[in-house]
């Protein structure tokens, strides 16, 4: 069909548009910055994830080489942040240490969600006395104060860190396996289900490719809140002793280092500790940008935004 | 109402039950034998086999869990095998210390959080509401041993305003007491300060777009009384809620607490034996902790019933 000779005038909007983007995704980015600036802390984190991964490259010193004759001195030309007890380069040492916290909090996330969803669905789906004991299963574990079980655990496993992972995991366990089952109720009442059974699928199958896709949104954006939180009880336990042994830097233990130093070194507490406090509230902001930005009850307004 | 509680209790039986056998296979997560980790590697095969007699280890498991629980259901919580004192009384020779420390953090936090909500809640967008939000941002960011360090650093060492540490018994020396538990219960209660000025704010907020207080305005009652008449009083009500799990998270957080200040608290306790693998002192913190917790939390919502009378006629 040609195109008719007064196109321009019955469709000015086309003729001006200025504007071509040709990379969609970018400008979403800038948008998102512009209007929340809690985004800016994706770069702080962005920074710490990257010092982690590249940590041999861009630390200054081993972090485990030690000479005592500069120990426990304050931030100099040398040391960017000083130094600990053994003489041991603190900013070193707290870049190796972002490996340590990053990864035991993304482990201890991904470990518990997954126990928690794999409870939640099953206690969801087969109901009856299974549904009764993973209920009881989850009140007993939120029946342990704070960190109080985590200790314990790992305690009672020994001091290393996949026993810290255990024993931090353990505890996310109930919150996963809440959301998990009351979403996994809802799916399960869909029609799809309904006749996915009828057909005779295997159960383990209807879990898996009908029940499991449609609950991981607010899974996803629980499992984001919750990876500060599980910094911030790795490096309390780590801080007790539990965990990371020494000399494996690791930011909780070097602040239990830097306690009988308070009077003579405070940087060997400060620096570790605006570490922590650093990436748990980018994280904590982070996750709340996030989750305002995947709050179902806000998808009119993004999807109103992309249609313009 | 009363039948509301007596089910409530009914209900947590199962729930407490779950809770011990969790306990008591705490000391059953120790890779290998429990009393050879204990006695270490030089450790004799007959204190290793005395030990497993004494620790209940040579039988088996559900006989274990039933003498265990058992004999804590009469209150024997067993031996501390460092301490050399039954389990229950070194908890309860230390009892008070943590006691004095939680209730004092409890109230310091609700002291401040209460009315700095209600401000932060009715002049919404002031600086005041500002500060207010950024403090609770920053406060839930600052891990409690990081904070306790803090404060000695700056208060203690730097500023000899108070101590570093140590504890002086009430009835021994009350100002001395009483100097000992500032930093401390700065420290534990300032999280719980984050955590319910967030609530307190939300829960206002909520209360004041709602009809009645729109209604109370119209009818041309000062503004002060529909904050403090109507809002508040349905405001409070969830802030008992969350109350609850502070208790909880107290009762972890001591933990730390005692620990950098050196209180001769529970938590300490706590701290000392699962360093030294004391099991049988580790099993009995945490099961009356994990106890307490729910019995708090049973109060609350007993509490609850009690105080709004909505819940308890559509009960009934």
């Amino acid at each position: 069909m040609a195109i008719p000779k007064n196109f321009s005038e019955d469709i000015p909007a086309l003729e001006t548009q200025r504007s071509v983007i040709r990379v969609p995704w970018l400008t979403q980015i800038l948008k998102a910055f512009r209007q929340d600036p809690r985004w800016w802390f994706a770069i702080v984190l962005l920074v710490f994830i990257l010092a982690a991964i590249f940590a041999p490259f861009i630390s200054p010193y081993p972090p485990l080489q030690y000479h005592p004759s500069v120990a426990t001195q304050g931030p100099s030309a040398a040391h960017l942040l000083g130094t600990d007890a053994l003489g041991r380069d603190q900013l070193s040492r707290i870049i190796y240490g972002a490996r340590l916290s990053l990864s035991v909090g993304v482990a201890t996330i991904l470990l518990g969600s997954l126990c928690g969803i794999v409870l939640g669905i099953m206690a969801a789906y087969f109901k009856g006395w299974v549904d009764q004991l993973v209920t009881m299963f989850i009140d007993a574990i939120l029946s342990f104060p704070g960190i109080l079980l985590a200790l314990a655990i790992a305690a009672a496993l020994g001091p290393s860190i996949i026993n810290l992972v255990i024993a931090l995991a353990v505890g996310r366990i109930p919150l996963y396996a809440r959301i998990a089952r009351g979403q996994a109720l809802q799916a399960a009442t869909f029609d799809y289900v309904t006749a996915a059974s009828v057909c005779g699928t295997p159960t383990w199958k209807i879990l898996f490719r009908h029940i499991l896709p449609n609950i991981f949104s607010p899974l996803l954006v629980q499992a984001t809140l919750s990876i500060s939180f599980a910094i911030l009880d790795e490096s309390a336990l780590s801080f007790l002793g539990l965990g990371a042994q020494p000399p494996t830097p690791e930011w909780g233990s070097m602040i239990n280092d830097a306690q009988t130093y308070l009077n003579t070194d405070p940087w060997m507490l400060l620096a570790p500790a605006l570490a922590i406090v650093i990436v748990v509230l980018s994280l904590n902001l982070l996750g709340d940008a996030v989750r305002d930005r995947l709050d179902p009850r806000d998808q009119a307004r993004v999807t109103g935004a992309i249609q313009k | 109402m009363t039948r509301y509680a007596a089910r409530r209790i009914f209900f947590i039986i199962p729930v407490a039950l779950f809770v011990c056998f969790i306990t008591f296979m705490i000391i059953h997560l120790v890779p290998g034998d429990p009393a050879t980790v204990l006695l270490g590697e030089e450790a004799t095969p007959q204190n290793v086999a005395a030990l497993r007699h004494q620790l209940g280890l040579d039988q088996p498991l559900p006989t274990q869990f039933t003498l265990w629980f058992w004999q804590t259901l009469h209150g024997n919580l067993g031996q501390s095998i460092q301490l050399q004192q039954p389990v229950l009384q070194a908890i309860f020779q230390r009892l008070p210390v943590t006691a004095e420390l939680g209730f004092a953090s409890l109230i310091y936090s609700l002291i401040l959080a209460i009315p700095l909500g209600i401000y932060s809640a009715t002049h919404r967008n002031s600086w005041v509401d500002w500060l207010v939000n950024v403090i609770s941002l920053l406060f839930t960011s600052i891990p409690g041993f990081i904070l306790g360090l803090l404060l000695i650093l700056f208060l203690a060492v730097n500023i000899r305003i108070f101590p570093p540490g140590g504890y002086v018994p009430l009835s021994e020396d009350p100002s001395g007491n009483l100097r000992d538990l500032i930093l401390p219960m700065f420290t534990l209660g300032t999280g719980a300060v984050a955590v319910n000025l967030r609530q307190i704010r939300a829960n206002m907020i909520e209360a004041l777009n709602q009809d009645y207080v729109r209604t109370a305005r119209a009818k041309g009652m000062p503004e002060n009384n529909v904050a403090y008449v109507h809002a508040l009083r349905n405001a409070i009500l969830p802030v008992l809620t969350i109350v609850g799990l502070q208790v909880g998270a107290i009762l972890g957080g001591a933990v730390i607490t005692e620990t950098i200040f050196l209180w001769p608290g529970v938590g300490q306790l706590a701290v000392q034996s699962l360093l030294s693998k004391d099991y049988p002192v580790v099993q009995g913190v945490v099961l009356l902790s994990a106890l307490s917790y729910m019995g708090a939390n049973l109060l609350v919502d007993i509490g609850y019933v009690i105080l709004d009378p909505r819940i308890r006629f559509d009960k009934e």
